[in-house]
This record gives C-alpha cells, sequence and structure tokens, in this order.
C-alpha cells in the first residue's frame, strides 16, 4: 500500500487505538518487513497486525533474538532498517545483544517493546523491565510514549535518527494501555530534533588540505571501513583509488567496500590481516581512513600505528575522529559526499610508483597461505570451495570465531553489502539469524551462513523459519567440534591448557536438519566435500552442511595481543 | 586536570540518566554536577566538574555528549570569562559561647547563619569553589556535623576578552 493512499484514508477512520496508530505509521514509513515475537504487552499490536495482514511480512523468530539478528542482516544487506517488535519484560531483555551488536556496528534498526500499563510501571509489575534504563546506553536513542497522540511523532523520529548520520538502533517502548486505548486521533508527525544535525557534507577547507596531501604524499594508502557501505560510496571509492593510484585495504566490516581482486587491493588488515595490508599502514606517509572508527583489532598497538603518517579521517561521526589516533586531517562527512568532492580536487598527480612496487612485493612473498590437507578438509580450503561454487557472488554471513576469520581471508568479495557479520560486539549466534534477514531482503541471491559448530548451537532454533517461509539459506558448519577461536588463543597464549573450549560431544546435525524439515548432508573427507557441493547449491531450498574441518587449524597471520602492526606472527609457512 | 563543562539540554524525561550514564560508561569522572531549568521552558542547563587526563579525552567527552539527542549544546567554559558559584550548607557543633568566634570566621565569606539549635548551627555560603573549600577547612576544627554541596552552576560573563585557543585536531561543532 502506498504511502499516499493510506494517507488519503485517514480522515476517515479516527477513532482507533494506539496500536492502529502504530500500524499505519509503519506503512507509511514503507515497512514490510517486520521481525517479532508476540506476547501479554504487545497483544493490542498483534491485533492491530492481524488486521493489517496484507500489508506486512511477518517473521515469527523462535527466540527474541533470532528475531533481531534477522533484522540486521535484513538491514546490512538492504540498507533499510530492520524492525523488531518484542513484548514486555523478558521480550525486550533478550533482545538486548542484537541492539548491542547494531549499536555497535552502525546498523539501523527500529525496536518496539511492550511495557506495562502506565499506571503500574515502577511497581514492579508482572513481567516490567526498565527497558529505557537497560537500552539507554546500547541505542542511539530510546523513547516511552507518554501518550497517544505522541506515538507517529515519536515512530517518525525514530525512523529518523535511526537510518541517517551514523545509523544505529532506535528502540520505541509502548505502555500496554496506550496500545489499547481507543482514541479520537489526529495523526500528526510533525517534529523538530534541533539536537540532531548530522553533518553530511566535508568542509572545502579541510578537503583541499587533504588534496594537498595526496599530492605530496610518497606512501599513501586508503583505508575503507563500513562508512563506506552505509554512504553506498563504493564506487566513488574505486573510481577515486584508481584515478590516484592509491593503494587500497579494508576493516573486516569494510570488505567488499573495494573489489578484493583489484590490482590496487592489499586485503583486509588488523589482528588476522594481510602481510600487505599492515605493513602499508605501518609503513604509510598518508594514511586517509574512510569510515573505519579505528577498533583495536585493527590497530594493534596504537604505539605503532601508522606512526609515520599523517592521518586523514572521512567519518560522518565527529566522536569518532581524534578518539583513538590523533589526526592532522579531520573530516566530518558522509562518505560519498567526502569523495565526490575529492575527486576534482587534486591537481597533480601524485608519484609514488616505488611505493606501489613495494606493497606488491609484500604481496607476492607474503601471500595468505595454509597447508592443504591430503584427505581431510582444511578449513581455508572449504572456504574456497564455497568461494568457487558460489563463484565469488553469493551473500556471505558468518558467526563469530575462525571460521568467520578464515572467510573474511578467503572469500574475496567483489561487491559491496554481500558480507554479514558480528564486528564490534563480536556476538556468537549472530551468523545464522542474520542469514534469514539477509535471505527476506534478497529473495533471489544465495545466502551462505558459514558457522563454527560452537556458534550455530546458540541460535539454532531459527532453522524452524527455513521451513516456514521456504527461505533456501545455505547453512554451512565449519565443524571443528571445538570453540575453534577459543582454543587457538588457549594454545598460543594457555600452553594448550583446553579449558572448556572442545566439543567433542556434538548433536547430529544431519537428523537434526531432517527434524526441521531441512535437507542435511555430513562430510568428512575432501572428496566426500566436492561431491556434495554441486548438490547444496543446485538444490532450491534450504540445506545444513554438516563439514568437518582439521580440528587443530589456527587462524593466521595473527597480531599477538598488546603488539604492532608489523609485528604479525605466521607470515610465512 | 579540572575542567568545566555546560550543556543545554531538552528537558525530557531520563536525559539527566543519559548524560551521567554516558560519562560513567566511557570513564570521565565527574566531580560535580548541578542541573536546572533554564530561562527557556522545556530547557534545562547542566554544569559538569569534571576531572581529565588530556585535551584528547576532553575532546572526546565534549563530541560524546554532543552526539546525545537530547542535547543541544556542549561547551568547555574554563579558559573563559565565566561566573561560577556553588552553594554549601554547613551545619558545625556549636553553642553560645562560640557562635559569636564562628559569626567572626564567616563574615569575610559573606556566609550567614540560616539556622541555630542548641548545639549546633547552619552556615550557608555561595561563591567560587576554592572559598567554599577554605570556609569549610577554617569550620572544620568545630567539628563538622553534615555538609550539602549543590557543586558549582555557571555561564559566560556578559563580555568575553577576544581570544579562543582550538587545538588544530579539534572539530568541536
Ligand atoms: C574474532 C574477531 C576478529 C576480528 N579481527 C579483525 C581484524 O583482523 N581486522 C579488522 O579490521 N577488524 C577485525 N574485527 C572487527 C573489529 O572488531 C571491528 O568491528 C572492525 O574493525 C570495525 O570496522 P569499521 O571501523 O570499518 O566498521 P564500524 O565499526 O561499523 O565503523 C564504521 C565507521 O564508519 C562511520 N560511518 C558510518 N556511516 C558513515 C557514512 N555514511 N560516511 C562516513 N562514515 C560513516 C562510523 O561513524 C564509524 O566510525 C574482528 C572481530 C572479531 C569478532
Ligand atoms: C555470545 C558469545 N560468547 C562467547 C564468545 C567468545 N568466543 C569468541 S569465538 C568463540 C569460539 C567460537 O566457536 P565456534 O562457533 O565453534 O567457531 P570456530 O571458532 O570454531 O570457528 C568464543 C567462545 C563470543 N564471541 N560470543
Amino acid at each position: 500500500m502506498s504511502v499516499e493512499a493510506k494517507a488519503g484514508t485517514r480522515t476517515e477512520t479516527n477513532t482507533r487505538t494506539g496500536a492502529d496508530l502504530l500500524v499505519e505509521s509503519l506503512i507509511r514509513e514503507g515497512v514490510d518487513t517486520l521481525f517479532g515475537y508476540p506476547g501479554g504487552a504487545v497483544l493490542p499490536i498483534y491485533d492491530a497486525l492481524y488486521k493489517a495482514k496484507e500489508s506486512f511480512h511477518h517473521v515469527l523468530s523462535r527466540h527474541e533474538q533470532g528475531a533481531i539478528h534477522a533484522a540486521e542482516g535484513y538491514a546490512r544487506v538492504s540498507g533499510k532498517p530492520g524492525v523488531v517488535i518484542a513484548t514486555s519484560g523478558p521480550g525486550a531483555t533478550n533482545l538486548v545483544t542484537g541492539i548491542t551488536d547494531a549499536m555497535m556496528d552502525s546498523l539501523p534498526l527500529v525496536v518496539f517493546t511492550g511495557q506495562v500499563a502506565r499506571h503500574v510501571i515502577g511497581t514492579d509489575a508482572f513481567q516490567e523491565a526498565d527497558v529505557m534504563g537497560i537500552t539507554t546506553p546500547i541505542t542511539k536513542h530510546n523513547y516511552q510514549v507518554q501518550s497517544m497522540s505522541d506515538l507517529p511523532r515519536i515512530v517518525k523520529e525514530a525512523f529518523h535518527i535511526a537510518t541517517t548520520g551514523r545509523k544505529g538502533p532506535v528502540l520505541v517502548d509502548i505502555p500496554k494501555d496506550i496500545a489499547a486505548s481507543l482514541q479520537e486521533d489526529s495523526y500528526d508527525t510533525t517534529f523538530q530534533l534541533p539536537g540532531y544535525q548530522p553533518t553530511t557534507k566535508p568542509n572545502p577547507l579541510q578537503i583541499k588540505k587533504l588534496a594537498d596531501a595526496i599530492a605530496k604524499a610518497k606512501k599513501p594508502v586508503l583505508l575503507a571501513g563500513a562508512g563506506v557501505l552505509h554512504g553506498k560510496a563504493s564506487s566513488s571509492l574505486k573510481a577515486f583509488a584508481v584515478k590516484y593510484s592509491l593503494p587500497v585495504t579494508t576493516t573486516l566490516l569494510g570488505l567488499g567496500s573495494f573489489p578484493g581482486d583489484h590490482k590496487l587491493s592489499l586485503g583486509m588488515a588488523g589482528m588476522h590481516g594481510t602481510y600487505a595490508a599492515n605493513m602499508a599502514l605501518y609503513e604509510c606517509d598518508l594514511l586517509i581512513n574512510i569510515g573505519a572508527r579505528f577498533d583495536d583489532r585493527l590497530t594493534g598497538n596504537l604505539k605503532h600505528f601508522a606512526k609515520y603518517a599523517t592521518v586523514a579521517h572521512i567519518d560522518i561521526d565527529p566522536a569518532e575522529i581524534g578518539k583513538n589516533v590523533e589526526t592532522k586531517i579531520p573530516i566530518v562527512s558522509d562518505s560519498k559526499e567526502a569523495l565526490t568532492e575529492m575527486h576534482s580536487m587534486i591537481q597533480e598527480s601524485p608519484r609514488h610508483q616505488d611505493w606501489l612496487e613495494q606493497l606488491e612485493a609484500y604481496k607476492k612473498e607474503y601471500p595468505l597461505f595454509y597447508e592443504n590437507a591430503d584427505k581431510e578438509v582444511s578449513p581455508q580450503w572449504l572456504v574456497e570451495a564455497i568461494y568457487k561454487e558460489t563463484e565469488g557472488k553469493a551473500i556471505i554471513t558468518t558467526d563469530v570465531g575462525q571460521h568467520q576469520m578464515w572467510a573474511a581471508q578467503y572469500y574475496t568479495f567483489a561487491n559491496p553489502d554481500k558480507w554479514v557479520t558480528s564486528g564490534g560486539l563480536g556476538t556468537m549466534g549472530f551468523g545464522f539469524p542474520a542469514a534469514i534477514g539477509a535471505q527476506l531482503a534478497k529473495p533471489d541471491e544465495t545466502v551462505v551462513a558459514l558457522v563454527g559448530d560452537g556458534g550455530f548451537q546458540m541460535t539454532l532454533q531459527e532453522l524452524s523459519l527455513l521451513q516456514d517461509k521456504g527461505l533456501p539459506v545455505k547453512v554451512i558448519i565449519m565443524n571443528n567440534e571445538a570453540l575453534g577461536m577459543v582454543r587457538q588463543w588457549q594454545e598460543s597464549f594457555y600452553e594448550e591448557r583446553y579449558s572448556e573450549s572442545l566439543l567433542p560431544v556434538q548433536p547430529d546435525f544431519v537428523k537434526l536438519a531432517e527434524s526441521y524439515h531441512i535437507r542435511g548432508f555430513k562430510v568428512e573427507t575432501k572428496d566426500e566435500l566436492e561431491q556434495v557441493m554441486p548438490e547444496v547449491f543446485a538444490y532450491s531450498g534450504p540445506v545444513v552442511l554438516d563439514c568437518r574441518v582439521l580440528n587443530l587449524e589456527n587462524v593466521y597471520p595473527m597480531i599477538a595481543p598488546g603488539k604492532g602492526l608489523h609485528e604479525m606472527i605466521g607470515v610465512k609457512p | 586536570m579540572r575542567r568545566i563543562i555546560t550543556a543545554t539540554v531538552q528537558n525530557r524525561s531520563g536525559v539527566l540518566n543519559r548524560v551521567t550514564g554516558l560519562l560513567h560508561k566511557r570513564q570521565f569522572n565527574i566531580e560535580s554536577i548541578s542541573v536546572g531549568r533554564t530561562e527557556t521552558e522545556s530547557i534545562s542547563k547542566m554544569t559538569f566538574v569534571v576531572e581529565v587526563p588530556d585535551f584528547q579525552k576532553l575532546e572526546q567527552m565534549i563530541k560524546q555528549l554532543h552526539k546525545q539527542i537530547d542535547v543541544l549544546k556542549v561547551s568547555d567554559i574554563t579558559d573563559k570569562a565565566i561566573v561560577a558559584r556553588e552553594l554549601a550548607l554547613i551545619k558545625v557543633v556549636s553553642n553560645s559561647q562560640i557562635r559569636n568566634e564562628i559569626q567572626g570566621i564567616i563574615e569575610p565569606f559573606r556566609a550567614s547563619i540560616i539556622d541555630v539549635s542548641r548545639d549546633s548551627l547552619t552556615v550557608q555560603v555561595t561563591g567560587k569553589t576554592d572559598k567554599v573549600e577554605a570556609l569549610i577547612e577554617l569550620l572544620r576544627p568545630y567539628g563538622i556535623k553534615e555538609l550539602a554541596r549543590t557543586g558549582l552552576t555557571a555561564f559566560l560573563r556578559g563580555h568575553q576578552p577576544q581570544v579562543t585557543e582550538i587545538p588544530d585536531y579539534s572539530i568541536l561543532k
């Protein structure tokens, strides 16, 4: 239903419930997909949704955490806000991990929680939780609706705040009596947010400074972060980098913002980044950060980070500039606006052929490597097999751990918005539900959930959704019978004391899949994997593939905690 | 270093919690905080005295405060021409013999005695923090039974000398 059509009808029904108003607000925001779970405090809202059934695709997860991670996956690949509904108390508290995850990774979500009726708030009423108190530090903003007439404005503000500037989660807490009360309404959405005016256009003086710095630089490097993807600036970035022959490295969350297979690409930087990328950041004389927040997994020990460089930082959030790394050229701006502005600014072409050759030599001398097992499946090889089978075009979601790092290293993303992973919070349990959201947003694309045997077991109840919604997600379990990343750290830093990190007892994932009416496969060797791989992807429905891999493989290269980017270990066989 | 920060905020429910929660979460030490309404309805003003290790942290704190949707303006007024006052109520052990003595001590501070009982009296003093602290120290030997301070509140003087110095990485907006 179009916004206009609905707006036109609004004067006809002027006695409605708060829940009806909410539904109209959602329709006006263009929302068509909802992720949620009902309960007492949101019964009026679910009743209104029932009446507006044809307007929404409601996805009933099997746990609220599943709903919110799915909404994150949906937001990440579509760029649209993910919308979540949960009931008061436990429904709301089950969302906390997902809200925090979205806050860390700047994903636009609008979360609606039910609340107990206004007159009992503060009395420890049944299923009351202080959702405002709990979520204030983990949301971009939150609201508790105090009167029905505020509701349309608050919803409008919530969507505005979630989707503009640095995106993020916004929560709206709706007391049950407001949702249920029948009132004559005046649908008023006029709002003013004088304290919220994101800067999106760069200051031309700073752009000029950066242009001069580029012209002078002998060893320039671009660092592309998720801010490039949020700004839909990938093609601008490519044009810019190519025009001035600037080598590009990305953060974990910036993968896909620049084609990983491009000559100028150095790959990912940071703790498990490539030698060339990390040395480029270490040795450069000009570092241009576009939309990355200099997270500690990226920078390593700050004392050594980019210590010979003039740092320029383009970020839509002024608070990120100068937070961790001293910045000589601060540019508060949307990534695309800044790149567009810069594109025409530089007069001289930079001369840094030596530098490019040096980086090329690093790439040749120190590529990513692993020892490919003869019979068994090396985990890196599994990622390469997925890459081959999907021709590098799939949407890949991951959970958190070793498999996540290998996916980042070996699935070379050539395009934006194909990579869905939990970076800032590192939330196990994220990967599989996120794939469900991604598949809903992109029904025609191949979506692979690459998960560890540990993390998958945190949210696998959402297998119901694959069956329920007919979603052809390919779940591939990189099964090392361990909490691999934890085991690796225990091996490296705790003298192989594998304290509570081995999972020798495993469910039969094939039977598990079958009990959800999903096709399940288990493979233990390379041969078997090569055999089932085409079948997994040729089949039109969902699949769970339990792929047993080498149990003791480690992710390299690595920068140990406290070390600088130039102190990588495991760079050569 | 000790800085005086003012924030103009929308007077919405939870705004104090937002601001103090933020400072706590980011490990900024608040020495005092005072909040009250302003000349504009729906707008309140907060004054914080904070202890920050360096200018980089200070800038970060100001930017984080500014990011809050309900915060309209944040200023570090430490180095500006300002008027800054706090009020303290000091209940001191006393009897009729030493009441006059105390009167003599507080007079240069333009403080006043606002409550008297058989064995105590309460002094009210207003002024800059160091003045308030000086008086407290002078009264301490008599035995302080109770002490309450409002924290500093401050704003710019009507006239500012024309020098402003902003570090060059700063992009406070
Ligand atoms: C096990 C594990 C290992 C990891 N290892 C690594 C590693 O080796 N290397 C690595 O890089 N990361 C690693 N990470 C991820 C790391 O923790 C961070 O999540 C990641 O580095 C952040 O990337 P980012 O700064 O690009 O994205 P975000 O954290 O999403 O930050 C995006 C930045 O862009 C800005 N922005 C948003 N929108 C715009 C816009 N429109 N225009 C301009 N700017 C905008 C934001 O203000 C923010 O500053 C790892 C995580 C895990 C769980
Ligand atoms: C919710 C949560 N709990 C704990 C952790 C700590 N942690 C990080 S990686 C990891 C191991 C993950 O194991 P698995 O899912 O099997 O993936 P693998 O590392 O083996 O690929 C753990 C426990 C986390 N990131 N998230």
